[in-house]
C-alpha cells in the first residue's frame, strides 16, 4: 500500500502522517497542495493542521484545491481516504462526508488523550485528541441514516466526548466505507514512546473496509 | 508630546546620549536617524545596564555551535545535529493585549530559531500573573494561554512544558516569557553576519504596516495634524499562517544553500536586523524604503525603519540566486522583495527611491551606546507585601490542602491542555509527566530534555542565592529524565535597574547565575534582558527565567513522575536541607522576609549524576524532584499522577536540622523523592522513607503527622480549572 499525504500551506501534522504511513504501509510521499498528481498512490491521508490558515471556516479554503479535486477522483474509484482532524473537516466541506464539524462546546482547544470506541467491535482505543472545532454535527435524519448504514466509525468512550459532538460521534466514514474522517489523532498514535500504537488499527480498518 | 521636551527624551534617550550621538554623526541626527538610534540604543537593544554584567557568564563549552550573539544558542547533539534554543520576553505588549503579546511572542522566538536554520520543534512559555483571585490576573492568563496556544497550535509546534506562577507583585506586570526549541543538521545552520559586498537584502514575508511602532510614535505624532488618527501606532498582530509559510521557506531556502545569511525581524524591526546584520559582517548596508512591501500607503521612512511587523526576515542573497530564492517564495506564498544592497565602509544609508534619507556609521548605530555601571544597594528589609491566608493554627493536613490548590502549585492542566503538545512526533513525556519535557530525536538516535524556571519569590529573598536554586531546579529536572545539561539560556526578568535595589536584584542574581552554571560545567549559550518591569506599585519580583537543554541516550528508559506500584519502596536522595525561608507555605502564613540559605551547589550537582545514572538503567519507577511545598508536596504529587497512596515518614530528616513543619513543607535545593525496588533504592543509597500502596496519603513527621485521602488530595491539586476562568 502506498500512501500519498496532501500537504496544504498551514498544514501541520503532514510529517507525522507521513512517518505513520511509512509504519503501516509500503511507503509514503507529499502530494503538494496545487498538484493533481497521485500516481502510484493507492490511499490518501488528508492531515491536520490549519490548511491556508483555516480562514473563513476550518476547511473551506482547502476544498477547492487541485489536490482535493483529485482526491475526489480517487475516491470515486475506492481508494482510501483518511481525514484526520482538519482533514475530516476538509474533506466534509467537500462533500466527501457528511456532517459538518463545529466549535468546541467548551469554546476551547483541547489536547489530550481520549478513548475511542471501533463501532464495528465495540473494542476500545487510546488516541490522542487536539482541536477547536471538533463538535461532529449532522441533523437527526441524516445521524439516523448514517447510523443505519454503519456509517458511524468510532465513538468518544463514555466521559470522553469534551468537544460536544452529537451522539459521542468520533469519526464517520462516506457510504461506501472507503472514506473515513475522524477528529483525534491516529498518525500520533504509533509509537509506544510517545504514547500508543492504536492509531495503526484505524489504518488497518480503513484499508480493510476499502479493500 | 510635552511642549518644549526635546524628542530625544520623549525617545528615551538621555541628553549625553543625544550628544554623544551629535558627536559621533559630526551633526544632529535627522528625524530618521534619531529613530532608529533610540531604538539601538534602548536598553531592549543594547542591553545596556546589563551587558557588563553579562560578561561574568561562562559561554564556553564543548558541545555549543552557536554561542549569544546569534538569534539563538545551539548545541551539539550528535551525528551531525544540533538542538537550537532561546527564551525571550514579551512582558509589557502582554499587559496590554495578553492575546496578542503572547501570540506574538510565540512568533518571535520561532523566528529567532529558524533564523539559524534550526525547525522549530518545542515551545514552552514561563507565565507569571498576580494572584488568582484578581480578576485582572485570570484575564491575562486566559488571554496569553489562549495566544501561546493560538499561535503554537496554528503552526503546529508543540508547547511541551513551562510553568505559572501567581504572585502579588507581578498584578500591573506580567512576564510572558516564551522558549522554542529547534533542530537542525549542523550543517544546515546559518549565521546572522551580512557579507559579500553588492549581495542582495531581501526582505520576506508579511508586507510591513505601522504596527509597533512604539517609543518612535512621538516622531509620528509631530508630524501629524491634530486628529489625524490614521498613523496611531498600533499593537503587533500575530498571524500564525503567514509565519507557517515562512518558516517552511526559509528552510528550504537553507538547505537549497540559497542563502548567506538570515535574521529575524523583532523589536526596532528592520532598524535592528540590518543594524545587526552588518555590524556582524563588518560591512554596510543600503535599504531603499520605497521598496519594502507596505501595507499601508505614504508610511514615512522612519515608520517603515523601525515597524515591527510580524512574520518578516531578512536575508542576504547573491544576486544570481535571488530569483531563485523568490520562486520558493513563490510557492510557499509568501512575500519577497530585493530592499538594498551589502556595501564596503561599513556604513548603514537609509534611502528613498535612490535620494539618502539616513546615513550613520554601523559602528556607531549598533555597538556606540555608552554602557552602564549599575549602582547597587541592598535593601534594608523586605519590600514586597506580606498577605497572610492560612492561620498559624493550621493543622497539618489543612497545610497540605492549602499548599496543593495554591494556584502556583496545582496542576496546570488546565492551561496545557490548551496547547497541541504533541505534534511533530517527538513528545515522549507530556506536561506532569514527568519533571522535565523529553522530546525524542531519532535522527541523531537520541532525545533532548527541557526544563524552564525561576521561582521570583525566592530570588527576591536572596537573588544571588535564589538564582542558583532556579538553575539547580532546572538541572534536577533534568536528572529526573536521565539527562545531562548541554546548555543554558535565560530571561531576566527585573525592575528598574537605575533604582539601588533593582541593580542589586540584577547584580547579585547574575552573580549566582554565574556561579551556578561554572560550578555544574554547563554553558550559558544566549539570554534576553527585560528591565523596568515596574510600577508605580513597586518592581516585579527579580525573575530570572532560566532554562536548561539536556541530553539522554535512550528515551525508552525515562521514568515518570507517578507512583506506579504497590508495595514499591519509596526513598529520598540527595542534600536537601528543607527551609521555610520564601516557600509557600511562609507565603501564605504571610512571613516573608529577606534571607535564604546558601545553596551547595556541588552536592546537589552530586545528586543529579546519582539519579540521572540510576534513571538511565530503568530500574527506578518513578523520579520526582523536592520543589514548591516541600517534601509533602512532592510525594502527594506522585500519589495523585499515580492514583496510589503511600504510607510515609520523614522524622530522619530532624537529624538535618528540620523540625517538622519544616521537613513537611520546607523547600531547598537537592531532593529527589523516588520510588522503585526496595534493593535498587537500598543499592543507590537512597534513605528509605515508606511504600506505595493503599488509598492515603500518609507522612509521618512526629507531631505533625498527617494523612489524608488521595481523593481529597487530588481534588485540591487539580483545583484551578474552575478558579481560572476569566472574568464574563
Amino acid at each position: 500500500m502506498m500512501w500519498g499525504v496532501l500537504q496544504f500551506p498551514g498544514s501541520c501534522d503532514e510529517r507525522d502522517a507521513l512517518h505513520a504511513c511509512e509504519v503501516n504501509g509500503d511507503g509514503a510521499r507529499l502530494v503538494w497542495h496545487e498538484s493533481r498528481d497521485l500516481d502510484g498512490i493507492d490511499g490518501i491521508v488528508v492531515p491536520g493542521g490549519f490548511s491556508y490558515g483555516d480562514y473563513l471556516r476550518a476547511g473551506a479554503i482547502a476544498r477547492f484545491s487541485p489536490a482535493m479535486e483529485a482526491v475526489a477522483e480517487a475516491a470515486a474509484g475506492g481508494a482510501p481516504v483518511l481525514g484526520i482532524c482538519n482533514g475530516f473537516q476538509v474533506l466534509c466541506e467537500a462533500g466527501l462526508l457528511p456532517g459538518a464539524l463545529l466549535r468546541n462546546v467548551e469554546l476551547r482547544f483541547r489536547c489530550h488523550q481520549v478513548e475511542l470506541i471501533d463501532v464495528r467491535d465495540g473494542t476500545r482505543l487510546s488516541i490522542p485528541a487536539k482541536h477547536g472545532e471538533g463538535r461532529y454535527y449532522a441533523p437527526e435524519e441524516m445521524l439516523d441514516e448514517l447510523e443505519a448504514n454503519g456509517q458511524v466509525a468510532y465513538r468518544y468512550a463514555d466521559g470522553h466526548n469534551s468537544n460536544g459532538s452529537v451522539r459521542d460521534i468520533a469519526g464517520v466514514t462516506n457510504e461506501r466505507g472507503n472514506v473515513l474522517g475522524l477528529m483525534p489523532h491516529p498518525e500520533h498514535a504509533v509509537d509506544p514512546l510517545t504514547g500508543s500504537t492504536d492509531g495503526l488499527r484505524v489504518f488497518d480498518r480503513l484499508v480493510q473496509v476499502a479493500a | 508630546m510635552t511642549v518644549g521636551t526635546p524628542k530625544h527624551r520623549e525617545l528615551g534617550l538621555t541628553d549625553s546620549e543625544y550628544e554623544l550621538i551629535v558627536e559621533k554623526l559630526g551633526r544632529e541626527p535627522n528625524d530618521v536617524e534619531l529613530a532608529m538610534f533610540s531604538l539601538l540604543w534602548s536598553e531592549h537593544c543594547a542591553y545596556k545596564h546589563s551587558r557588563k554584567l553579562l560578561r561574568r557568564l561562562p559561554t564556553e563549552g564543548g558541545r555549543v555551535v552557536m554561542g549569544p550573539g546569534e538569534n539563538a544558542g545551539a548545541v551539539d547533539v550528535g551525528k551531525g545535529y544540533a538542538v537550537a534554543f532561546k527564551v525571550e520576553s514579551h512582558n509589557h505588549p502582554s499587559a496590554v493585549e495578553p492575546f496578542e503579546g503572547a501570540a506574538t511572542g510565540v512568533g518571535g522566538i520561532l523566528r529567532d530559531v529558524f533564523a539559524i536554520g534550526a525547525r522549530p520543534i518545542a515551545i514552552l512559555d514561563s507565565l507569571r500573573f498576580g494572584e488568582l483571585d484578581s480578576p485582572r490576573s485570570r484575564h491575562l492568563l486566559d488571554g496569553a494561554v489562549r495566544g501561546i496556544g493560538h499561535y503554537g497550535n496554528s503552526i503546529g509546534v508543540a508547547t511541551v512544558g513551562g510553568e505559572i506562577y501567581f504572585e502579588e507583585p507581578y498584578e500591573h506586570n506580567c512576564l510572558v516569557n516564551a522558549m522554542c526549541i529547534g533542530f537542525a543538521k549542523t550543517a544546515d545552520m546559518v549565521r546572522a553576519a551580512a557579507a559579500g559586498v553588492g549581495n542582495s537584502i531581501v526582505l520576506m514575508g508579511a508586507s510591513t504596516g505601522r504596527d509597533g511602532i512604539g517609543g518612535a510614535s512621538v516622531l509620528a505624532s509631530a508630524e501629524l495634524g491634530e486628529g489625524d488618527e490614521a498613523k496611531r501606532p498600533t499593537v503587533q498582530i500575530g498571524d500564525p499562517f503567514e509565519e507557517s509559510k515562512l518558516v517552511e521557506c526559509c528552510l528550504e531556502l537553507l538547505e537549497k544553500d540559497l542563502l548567506v545569511s538570515l535574521q529575524d525581524l523583532g523589536a526596532a524591526g528592520l532598524t535592528s536586523s540590518a543594524g545587526e546584520m552588518a555590524s556582524a559582517g563588518g560591512v554596510g548596508i543600503d535599504i531603499d524604503v520605497a521598496e519594502v512591501p507596505l501595507r499601508e500607503a505614504d508610511m514615512e521612512p522612519f515608520e517603515i525603519m523601525v515597524s515591527e511587523s510580524q512574520e518578516r526576515m531578512l536575508a542576504v542573497v547573491e544576486p544570481a540566486r535571488v530569483d531563485e530564492v523568490r520562486a520558493t517564495a513563490e510557492k510557499w506564498q509568501t512575500g519577497s522583495a530585493v530592499i538594498g544592497t551589502v556595501t564596503d565602509g561599513g556604513t548603514i544609508r537609509i534611502l528613498r527611491e535612490g535620494e539618502v534619507v539616513g546615513e550613520m556609521p554601523v559602528k556607531a548605530l549598533v555597538d556606540g551606546c555608552p554602557l552602564y555601571d549599575l549602582e547597587p544597594a541592598e535593601p534594608e528589609d523586605w519590600i514586597y507585601g506580606n498577605r497572610q491566608t492560612l492561620s498559624e493554627s493550621a493543622t497539618p493536613e489543612e497545610e497540605l490542602l492549602a499548599l496543593l490548590s495554591a494556584p502556583s502549585i496545582a496542576s496546570k492542566r488546565w492551561a496545557f491542555e490548551q496547547y497541541d503538545s504533541i505534534v511533530g512526533s517527538r513528545t515522549v513525556r507530556r506536561p506532569e509527566q514527568a519533571d522535565a519535557a523529553v522530546l525524542q530525536l531519532p535522527e541523531a538516535g537520541n532525545a533532548i530534555a527541557v526544563s524552564i524556571d525561576g521561582n521570583g519569590r525566592k530570588v527576591a529573598c536572596d537573588p544571588y542565592a535564589g538564582t542558583i536554586e532556579a538553575v539547580l531546579e532546572c538541572a534536577q529536572n533534568l536528572a529526573c529524565v536521565g539527562a545531562e545539561p548541554l546548555g543554558l539560556t535565560n530571561c531576566l526578568n527585573f525592575g528598574n535597574p537605575e533604582k539601588p535595589t533593582g541593580a542589586w536584584q540584577l547584580d547579585r542574581a547574575v552573580s549566582g547565575l554565574a556561579d551556578a552554571c561554572n560550578a555544574l560545567g554547563v554553558p550559558v549559550v544566549g539570554g534576553n534582558v527585560s528591565l523596568y518591569n515596574e510600577g508605580p506599585e513597586g518592581p516585579i519580583y527579580p525573575t530570572p527565567v532560566v532554562a536548561m537543554v539536556g541530553e539522554l541516550p535512550d528515551p525508552a528508559q525515562v521514568s515518570g513522575n507517578a507512583f506506579v506500584k504497590e508495595g514499591d519502596a519509596i526513598g529520598l536522595i540527595g542534600p536537601l536541607e528543607p527551609n521555610l525561608a520564601g516557600s509557600e507555605l511562609a507565603k501564605q502564613r504571610g512571613e516573608l522576609k529577606m534571607g535564604l540559605p546558601q545553596p551547595d551547589i556541588e552536592n546537589v550537582a552530586a545528586a543529579c549524576e546519582i539519579v540521572r545514572n540510576a534513571v538511565r538503567t530503568g530500574k527506578l519507577n518513578s523520579v520526582h524532584d523536592v520543589s514548591d511545598g516541600g517534601l509533602a508536596v512532592a510525594i502527594a504529587e506522585c500519589a495523585i499522577a499515580g492514583k496510589i497512596g503511600c504510607e510515609t515518614n520523614i522524622e530522619h530528616l530532624r537529624e538535618r536540622g528540620a523540625q517538622p513543619t519544616e521537613a513537611l513543607f520546607g523547600e531547598g535545593p537537592g531532593g529527589f523523592l523516588v520510588s522503585g525496588d526496595r534493593t535498587t533504592l537500598e543499592d543507590l543509597g537512597t534513605v528509605l522513607i515508606g511504600t506505595v500502596g493503599g488509598e492515603n496519603v500518609s507522612i509521618g513527621a512526629g507531631d505533625r503527622s498527617l494523612s489524608i485521602t488521595l481523593a481529597e488530595a487530588e481534588h485540591a491539586w487539580r483545583s484551578l480549572g474552575g478558579r481560572a476562568e476569566p472574568p464574563a
